[in-house]
């Protein structure tokens, strides 16, 4: 974000406190201000801050530095266009009172809202649904405030039945029960899930039907909540790593590298350039796994079982280079804050481009059996649609909005690691419909083979961890033979590396969109607030528009086409 | 023209105990039901795919109904919110039937010793094998299928399994 834009952000709210972070603007406002900035900030063309990207809560209960007021409401919002981010923070004196909802300016608002509330207890007031939504609804209390005991557990003993939510979906959708009785035609209420081989994984879609078609729809989430937030808040910073592979588990080193770049660029850490080429062979590897598995799951909804073999043996093999270097398969929890856990074996370019080869021999193969097959096109082409402006407000991101058609990718628009020195383009969809997701992806590992390419071509020697020992290990042999590095190692292992106070966002281009962080820290080894801003949990929060009106087979590979992953859903 | 054991054989008789014949047909059958949720059945994915192959062990005919299995497979995370769902999919499989616990999440909670994650199936049904690892690579699945199949073999079909298990949604 340059400087100029600050300005201007800054010139159009006088009187409320703007600073820079980072390098975007944090602006602090009274619960009474707070419906006047977001509109401004939505509304006014010269802002136009369309993508509502998260909200969370802070509880400040426990938080060396005294504040105003124990709970506090951060909104980060982006203008994708001209690549400007702005985080809103309001103060709230009372939870039960709360602070007014957004729901009306940006949709995404709509789960944001309701998880804030569940985790935090924090009241939106004219929300038009609040209630529970990862944790299940006989909970009592609000897991992330700071007085929560972590190891509370509650038992559910039954699922919630939804009735009310389908019954005012029916409602909103102007479909009216008693007409239907008059045509003899009644309402089949049906769930797909939470245990359902379509919904690959635990995800309730709850359905009233007529006949096939989907009147209205309404989803459940939360059944892989596992508690990431507060976990790591009891982790040092480096401990985190392996929570973050089990996000989104088919990428997984993908939001280990996010994690650390956020940390890192807290604490002022420039990588080394080798360091950095590394990250992108690997972001972009991992990309191309993630669309693989997609895609392959996408294919097998739809009969296209052969596509299965095709696709996913690839990532079967590339598996014997991911274990090589990491030492697992999936979880490879391979970075470290400030570098990397190794540097590339002998001869790995090698077994890249035997990766990459097989892999283009996979992708072509099952793009030769679905390109031009009239059964794939008639299925997929102009169903489940969903409009540009749709997916702005549901706080889309990565290929699911390319599909429609926003070229917003912040590879391009936000650059880091050099990537605006590599050559490749962002492949976007006309129409917003299952075809042009699964495209996209398949574009997109075409895209990102050729990164691989140019960055194993000028990918320099050098070190892979900076020489700062407050914040990386020191070297075995000054652990052993000097007292300096004894203490280094002692610290860091004991403590964790010290992030100096404050709260900052900082986001990664993901397999499936923008990927965040939003730290609170206090200046220990521990992060005193991690909240993770998952792509496809916004996503998720969207499915409703693009499947009501279409059939109930066209909602099933709907879900496969848009790359649900619990673990980074539900966190 | 008789080609299977029946070639060998002709048309004598043979003698066996019921469990040793009924036991020898469902070792070689299992039907998985995968209740898979997280991270650990990605794995699953793989262990089922050729380079695998579950298939070499008779227990590839992965059913997503409940109603057509007899080896349920958890593989991931089960959460407070997951246990009632995962209990009624048990319930609804017909008997005999067998359960895998795949991975640390399922079997103790794993890294994730906190409010909402059960810490171990065990305490919701009742559970015959683990396979530890986070996650456990597909060579372990094959594994705990053989255990499995061991395990059928010394069965009576006289005994109830399970009768006395009482878990905490019981
Ligand atoms: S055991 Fe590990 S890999 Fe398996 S579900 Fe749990 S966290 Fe994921």
């Amino acid at each position: 974000m340059k400087a100029t834009a600050i300005e201007k952000i800054c010139s159009k709210f006088p009187g409320i406190a703007c600073r820079e972070v980072l390098n975007y603007v944090e602006m602090t406002v009274q619960p009474e201000q707070l419906e006047e900035t977001l509109s401004r900030l939505k509304l006014y063309p010269e802002l136009n801050f369309g993508l509502l990207l998260d909200i969370t809560g802070i509880d400040y209960l426990e938080y060396p530095v005294a504040q105003d007021c124990r709970f506090a409401v951060v909104y980060t919002i982006r203008n994708w266009r001209d690549n400007m981010l702005v985080q809103v923070k309001v103060p709230v004196p009372d939870p039960d009172k709360g602070v007014p909802t957004c729901t009306h300016l940006w949709s995404s608002a709509n789960w944001a809202e309701r998880e804030v509330y569940d985790q935090y207890g924090i009241n939106f007031i004219g929300h038009p649904d609040l209630r529970r939504i990862l944790n299940h609804w006989q909970f009592k209390g609000h897991p992330l405030r700071k007085d929560y005991d972590i190891f509370k557990g509650q038992v559910c003993y039954d699922s919630y039945s939804m009735e009310n939510e389908i019954k005012n979906r029916l409602l909103a959708n102007g479909v009216d029960e008693t007409t239907m009785k008059d045509i003899n035609t009644e309402i089949m209420f049906l769930n797909l899930g939470p245990s359902h081989p379509a919904t690959h994984g635990a995800i309730r879609i709850f359905t009233a039907l007529d006949g096939e078609s989907i009147l209205a729809n309404v989803n459940e989430i939360g059944y892989l909540h596992r508690g990431f937030e507060k976990t790591a808040e009891n982790r040092t910073y480096n401990q985190v790593i392996p929570l973050t592979d089990r996000l989104n588990y088919c990428s997984a080193m993908m939001n280990n590298i996010a994690y650390v770049k956020a940390v890192e660029s807290w604490l002022g850490i420039e990588i080394t350039e080798r360091c950095k080429f590394m990250r992108v062979v690997m972001s972009e590897f991992f990309r191309v796994q993630d669309h693989l598995v997609c895609i392959a799951a996408n294919l097998v909804d739809m009969g296209g079982l052969t596509n299965y073999w095709y696709l996913y043996n690839e990532k079967e093999a590339s598996y014997d280079l991911i274990s090589r270097l990491t030492g697992a398969r999936l979880t490879s929890s391979f970075t470290r804050i400030g570098g990397m856990y190794r540097d590339f074996y002998d001869g790995w370019e090698h077994d890249m481009e035997v990766q990459l080869k097989a892999i283009e021999k996979g992708v072509s193969d099952s793009l030769a059996l679905v390109l031009k097959n009239r059964i794939v096109h008639d299925r997929t082409q102009g169903t489940c649609k969903l409009s540009a402006e749709t997916a702005l407000s549901y706080g889309f991101t990565g290929p699911c909005l390319r599909a429609s058609g926003v070229p917003f990718d912040l590879r391009k628009d936000n650059p880091y690691y050099n990537y605006e020195s590599f050559d490749f383009n962002v492949p976007v969809g006309s129409t917003g419909d299952i075809y042009d997701r699964i495209m996209v992806r398949f574009e997109e590992i075409f895209e990102s083979i050729k990164i691989i390419r140019q960055a194993m071509k000028h990918i320099p020697d050098g070190p892979i961890f900076v020489k700062d020992h407050n914040a990386v290990l020191p070297p075995k042999s000054e652990v052993y033979n000097n007292i300096e590095g004894l203490a280094n190692h002692f610290k860091l292992i004991f403590e964790g590396v010290k992030v100096p106070s404050g709260e900052w966002y900082d986001s990664f281009e993901a397999a499936n969109g923008e990927l965040g962080f939003h730290f609170v820290a206090d200046g220990s080894g521990k992060p005193y607030k991690l909240k993770v801003r998952p792509p496809c949990f916004y996503i998720m929060g969207g499915f409703h528009e693009m499947v009501e009106g279409e059939m109930i087979a066209d909602a099933v590979i709907n879900l496969g086409s848009i790359n649900i992953i619990g673990g980074e859903l539900d966190r | 023209m008789a080609l299977g054991l029946e070639a060998a054989l002709g048309d004598s008789v043979i003698t066996t105990k019921l469990d040793e014949v009924v036991n020898w047909g469902r070792q070689y059958s299992l039907w998985p039901m995968v209740f898979g949720t997280a991270c650990c059945a990605i794995e699953f994915m793989s262990a089922a795919a050729s380079q695998h192959d579950i298939s070499r062990f008779g227990a590839e005919v992965v059913r997503f109904s409940p109603r057509q299995a007899d080896l349920m497979l958890v593989c991931g995370t089960i959460s407070y919110k997951q246990a009632p769902i995962l209990k009624r999919i048990y319930e609804q499989m017909p008997e005999p039937k067998w359960v895998v616990a795949m991975g640390a999440c399922a079997s103790s909670g794993g890294i994730y010793d906190n409010y909402c994650t059960v810490q171990g199936i065990h305490t919701i049904i009742p559970v015959d094998v683990y396979i530890s690892g986070c996650p456990p690579r597909p060579e372990a699945v094959l594994d705990a299928l053989i255990k499995i199949q061991e395990k059928i073999q010394t069965e009576s079909v006289l005994v109830d399994r399970h009768k006395e298990y009482r878990g905490i949604l019981d």
